[in-house]
């Protein structure tokens, strides 16, 4: 079990939340321009990052509302909680 | 021709309304538990619940202030008290405003003249959810066997309410007094939540007795 800081609630146990995948990735401009390829990769391709990951986060039985989290896949160590449209914060050591 | 009978009703609406937890009210009164170990429950039946959403920053929160006898509750956990209201903190942009003596049409009348149209929703959704309400010294020790909350007092103050699990059951706990809940599910989930704390309360009987 994890414990995950809403930005708005503040910590809670990880059963409070579900989890939406990789965080930052755009939706296209022009879906209607892209490739079978192009659109197959937006939908189904992702990173398997081994270390610090950004994630997408919801606290689905308290506000209901979607957040970003850092966390090692390795650890389970979250490095970082930041809401919704904010930047990536960097972190020490981070190699992007 | 027929002629069609139509049998008059005496009755108001308001008897014939029958409460989510209703056919356990008997069962709360025998699991009841007095003494040292104390825990009782009781329906709190049909009290009025409307939902406000309204965006973070608009100019409808301070008229809203003003017919509500409150400002918006600011952050997770905060229950503002106002005119025969009391208004909950859900989100950051959204409410429950509950009351015992305004009906949900009056209460729901009331703010949708105070936001601007198309801008903010307000619903009546006094049906939506029933209220146990959860009292004595072993109340915390009950809930603390199926919610995920950190209910210690430290952290779980006396008039403040969150949006938790009880029993795997999403509700709204709201903590009304020392040792007094008032626990808030959705009606299909009364019976189960109900039944649940029953079973709950059953260890405090033996405690008490021995």
């Amino acid at each position: 079990m994890i414990l995950i800081s809403c930005p708005d609630c503040g910590a809670r146990d990880e059963t409070e939340f579900h989890y939406g995948g990789q965080a930052h990735v755009p939706y296209p401009e022009d879906p209607s321009t892209l490739s079978d390829e192009e659109w197959g990769r937006y939908l189904f391709y992702r990173e398997n990052t081994k270390g610090i990951f950004a994630e997408r986060w919801v606290h689905s039985s308290g506000c209901r509302k979607w957040f970003n989290v850092l966390r090692d896949t390795v650890t389970y160590r979250i490095a970082a909680v930041y809401r919704n449209g904010e930047p990536r914060p960097t972190l020490d050591g981070d190699s992007q | 021709m027929v002629e069609t009978m139509i049998e008059p009703i005496d009755k108001k609406t308001s008897d014939l309304r029958v409460s989510p937890a209703q056919h356990l009210h008997g069962d709360f009164l025998v699991a009841g538990v007095t003494g040292a170990f104390g825990v009782r429950v009781r329906e709190e039946q049909f009290l009025t619940m409307v939902s406000l959403r309204v965006p973070v920053g608009s100019a409808d929160r301070d008229r809203l202030a003003q017919i509500l006898g409150a400002e918006l509750p600011a952050r997770c956990g905060e229950v503002a008290t106002g005119h025969d209201v009391v208004v909950m903190w859900l989100s950051p942009d959204e409410y429950l405003v509950i009351s015992q003596s305004v009906a949900g049409s009056t209460l729901a009348s009331y703010l949708r003249a105070g936001v601007s149209e198309g801008a903010a929703a307000v619903v009546d959704l006094s049906a939506n959810r029933t209220t146990l309400r959860l009292e004595g010294p072993s109340a915390q020790a009950v809930l603390e066997k199926g919610c995920p909350l950190d209910l210690h007092p430290r952290t779980f103050a006396t008039g403040t309410a969150f949006a938790t699990n009880i029993g795997r059951v999403p509700v709204l706990l709201w903590k009304v007094d020392t040792d007094s809940y008032r626990i808030l599910p959705r009606a299909s989930y009364a019976d189960y939540l109900g039944r649940w704390l029953i079973d709950a309360m059953a260890e405090f009987k033996v405690l008490g007795s021995g």
